[in-house]
């Protein structure tokens, strides 16, 4: 295994145990973890595989191995990012309804306390 | 139905969203009232001065955001409001006194006659001459073309924040109003709707207190983002 297959099993590793770490702490939720996840098994896997890797590298028209991973991990990175954008989104919305009814129910128990 | 129901007077909400607007809501809200029968309701947008205590004291419900939603939450908070107590009809005025109270039975009785689903008063039409700067100028025709292209209405002021809207409108607002810069986007919504509009003349003043919050950066990002949701608007379903 040559050095950078190695740097990257390393990273691919700690990004996997610290994500599953996480998500037994409950400190980040299932839903959110996936992405994570899966980029980190990709990574690795690739890693490993150097087969695999050259096979996909020179599908893909790219002469340097190593750089398909680079391109592999970009490509979680938009995604991920995407994600939190859709559910950044759904807070959003969320927030601003829930921000009205407050204002609503607020105004409500005024009245009811003054008549 | 009852047919009472016919006879009995519309109920008429005219709605208030206001931010940093507590040295003139006060004289807004009274000139209203003391003109009109209508119930009158001030959004306070998360202000931190005193536009909540100054629109209560003249006679205004009032609700209190717990945070600044920005406009377009603001006023469907109105919507929700009026949709919540069976409102008729619902108008939407500046709480800066931009708008001339004079005006609010012009927008409204082409809606109490059942006319129109949406009536907007049009700075640009009549006999006042509204002066404005070179990029509003800009902004509105490209506005103007904007609407006319993807909905077919002919409007000469998409931005105008003075309008008239019917129970027909104030169900669906009530849940599905754009966040910032609604007015131009409503009328994509009003279209895909069916909805009956039209623009009656509406006098504007110069505001008596504070300034426009509209930057440069701000009008850019408004036409960016207008456009964008017209396009998106057009190819989304809608219900």
């Amino acid at each position: 295994m040559n050095r950078v297959a190695l740097l990257s099993v390393c990273m691919s590793v700690a990004l996997l145990v610290y994500i599953l770490e996480m998500v037994r702490r409950r400190r980040l939720r299932e839903e959110y973890s996936i992405l994570w996840l899966a980029g980190s098994l990709v990574i690795l896997i690739l890693s490993v595989k150097r087969d695999w890797l050259v096979w996909l590298s020179l599908a893909a028209g790219i002469a340097y191995p190593p750089t398909f991973l680079f391109l592999v991990g970009i490509l979680f990175i938009i995604l991920i990012l995407v994600h939190f954008s859709i559910a950044i989104s759904k807070l959003h919305q969320m927030n601003k309804r829930m921000a009205q009814e407050l204002a609503l129910l607020k105004e409500d128990l005024k009245e009811d306390a003054s008549g | 139905m009852n047919p009472s129901d016919n006879y009995a007077p519309p109920r008429v909400l005219v709605a208030i969203p206001a931010y940093r607007e507590g040295k003139s809501i006060g004289a807004v809200v009274a000139s209203i009232r003391e003109k009109f029968p209508y119930d009158v309701l001030v959004v306070n947008d998360g202000s931190p001065d005193d536009t909540s205590s100054a629109a209560r004291r003249a006679g205004a419900k009032v609700l209190d955001l717990p945070c600044n939603l920005g406009i377009g939450g603001a006023v469907q908070t109105a919507f929700i409001f009026a949709n919540n107590n069976g409102y008729d009809a619902l108008v939407r005025i500046d709480g800066d006194g931009q708008h001339e109270i004079e005006d609010i039975p012009g927008v409204l009785e082409p809606i109490l006659a059942g006319n129109a689903d949406a009536v907007i008063g049009s700075r640009f039409l009549g006999e006042t001459r509204y002066r404005s700067s070179i990029p509003r100028i800009f902004g509105i025709h490209f506005f103007r073309l904007l609407v006319n292209l993807f909905t077919g209405y002919r409007v000469t002021d998409p931005t105008s924040g003075f309008f008239a809207i019917n129970r027909r409108l104030i169900e669906f607002y009530s849940s599905h109003y754009p966040s910032d810069y609604p007015e131009v986007d409503a009328y994509i919504l009003m279209h895909r709707l069916g909805a009956r509009t039209a623009e009656v003349p509406a006098r504007m003043h110069a505001r008596t207190e504070g300034k426009s919050s509209i930057t440069t950066f701000d009008a850019m990002y408004y036409m960016v983002k207008v456009t964008l949701s017209f396009i998106i608007n057009a190819i989304r379903r809608i219900g």
